[in-house]
């Protein structure tokens, strides 16, 4: 589709850092320029989000940099995958020639996480949800799963799965926060504290600091660069609700329509793909996110998880790096699918590494099912 | 129900919250398609006519369209565990609410529901749902 391509990836510091945001940030930017080969004097093009009121401005102010082309769109954590979308098009228009897409957070350390979510008194939910004291995000999600276990029989059991792959994964990845922690088993998922019914601890994402970054720029200068390009092959997004009670069918997310629109552009099929980062804030999630890219019939994820089809050696590599469940999850996780989609597609992921991968999607979840958006990446032919 | 956290009111949904003091619910009527919505807002988003609505009072009876046990207290002073749910109304529009008398079991998506009433300090009220006491028989709530 386009001649565009992710030409550096890097994580910054995961986990327990006691690092500032700011700090953070540095990190991820500076390491994804340095994997690329580029400087920051290089730079030109910015997205972020999670810095401040004015996120883009106040990096590009404390990197020194006076970027042409920037975007904040804050739609949740698949707002990484939109911003590579965005730079694609900023740089085929000749509006930005390097854009760095980086996000870091440091919830764990400062201890910033609320289990009721932001209460904002202009909008309907602060009189028409709030109320009812839901979790946010993690009652929507809940109430996803438990409608997805009763229209398609499939069981609780199965759900868990999800969190025991993402554990097998994580094993294999010695940046994952649960790398050191052992297997996890169906059981262990099923007697974690319940949080909001059917979901457990076990069944929700980390709590971590974290982030990084990933360098977009032309696919024929990225050729020029240190690592093999990773070809943004196509894109898409959907925006769906923010409010619990709005979309008619809580098992439509709109998922479908940026997966459609993201192989149409590529002009590929999910047969296609052979390795896939799927946003897992919760197990339900990548259930759902799996369907809607086509790579599992409706109904039939949870089975395909737990028949072990998306674990380490088999035939549907999902979240290799261990995932939101198991590796990393800073609040907004979408940025380190991006860098994880990368790796595998220049075989560089070590005893995780999907043999041949040629083909990448990128698979990010916002706010409640809020907003989708899928990047495919390729290996360059 | 935290009562030091009493809902904000607007201009717009006033007359909604004042009809709870009656433990009336009322929902939203399009005067151009005659859609019915909730949560009441000032455009239709059947047909995009902006103050076209009239208020019109529901029935009070519903199903579960999916639902979760919250086992954790969101805020301080929040007592757990309690249910909340999307609940299909009668006339259409879903509405999150909390639930009772409905076992956390795959049988709470056939329990049909009516309209029971949560009070708020002020003199308001939430409306919320519970299994109903003779099914097929619903009554407007008390
Ligand atoms: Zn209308």
């Amino acid at each position: 589709m386009s001649g565009i391509a992710l030409a550096g990836a890097a994580e910054c510091d995961l986990g327990s850092t006691g690092m500032s945001v700011l700090d953070l940030q540095v990190q991820a930017v500076k390491r994804a320029l340095d994997d690329a080969g580029l400087r920051l004097a290089d730079v030109d093009g910015m997205a972020t989000n999670n810095v401040g009121r004015f996120s883009t401005t106040a990096l590009a102010d404390y990197l020194g940099l006076r970027p042409a082309w920037v975007d904040s769109s804050f739609v949740g954590g698949s707002a990484f995958e939109a911003y590579v979308a965005r730079a694609a098009q900023a740089i085929t228009a000749g509006q930005a020639e390097v854009v760095v897409v980086s996000y870091a957070s440091n919830q764990r350390s400062a201890r910033s996480r609320s289990l009721g979510g932001v209460r904002e008194d202009h909008l309907p939910e602060a009189q028409f949800e709030v109320p009812y004291a839901p979790l946010y995000p993690i009652s929507y999600y809940a109430m996803a799963a438990q409608a997805y276990l009763h229209r398609y029989g499939a069981t609780r059991e199965q759900l868990a799965e999800v969190a025991v792959a993402a554990r097998a994964w994580a094993l294999l990845n010695p940046a994952a926060f649960r790398h050191g922690a052992g297997p996890l088993t169906v059981a262990d998922v099923l007697a974690a504290p319940m949080v909001s019914s059917p979901l457990t601890t076990a069944d929700c994402c980390l709590v971590t600091d974290g982030g990084g970054a990933v360098v977009v720029t032309s696919l024929e200068r990225a050729r020029d660069l240190r690592h093999p390009p990773a070809v943004v092959l196509g894109y898409g997004e959907s925006t769906s609700h923010t409010a619990m009670a709005t979309r008619d069918d809580i098992l439509d997310t709109g998922a479908d329509r940026s997966a459609r629109a993201a192989y149409r552009r590529a002009g590929l099929a999910p047969g296609d793909v052979d390795v896939a980062m799927v946003y897992d804030s919760f197990t339900i999630t990548p259930l759902l996110s799996l369907e809607a890219l086509g790579l599992c019939p409706p109904g039939q994820a949870a089975g395909v998880v737990a028949d072990g089809h998306t674990r380490p050696g088999g035939r549907l590599p999902v979240n290799t790096n261990g995932g939101g469940l198991s590796y990393c999850h800073p609040g907004q996780y979408g940025v380190l699918l991006l860098v994880e989609a990368v790796r595998q597609l220049r075989g560089t992921c070590g005893a995780r590494q999907v043999p041949g991968a040629e083909v990448a999607v990128a698979h990010g979840t916002g706010g409640i099912f809020s907003h989708s958006a899928t990047v495919l990446l390729g290996v360059d032919r | 129900m935290t009562d030091d956290m009493l809902p904000p009111v607007d201009d717009l949904t006033a007359p909604w919250w004042d009809a709870t003091r009656e433990r009336r619910l009322l929902l939203q009527k399009c005067g151009a398609c005659a859609a019915v919505q909730h949560y009441p807002r000032r455009v239709c988003t059947s047909c995009g006519a902006v103050d076209a609505h009239t208020w019109v009072e529901a029935c009070g009876l519903g199903t579960v369209d999916s639902y979760t046990v919250v086992h954790r207290a969101p805020a301080p002073g929040v007592a757990v565990p309690y249910t909340v749910a999307r609940v299909r109304l009668a006339e259409g529009p879903l509405i999150l609410t909390r639930l009772t008398g409905v076992p956390d079991d795959g049988t709470a998506f056939d329990a049909e529901l009516e309209l029971t009433w949560l009070p708020l300090a002020d003199g308001r009220h939430l409306p919320a749902f519970r299994a109903c006491a003779v099914p097929s028989a619903g009554r407007r709530g008390d």
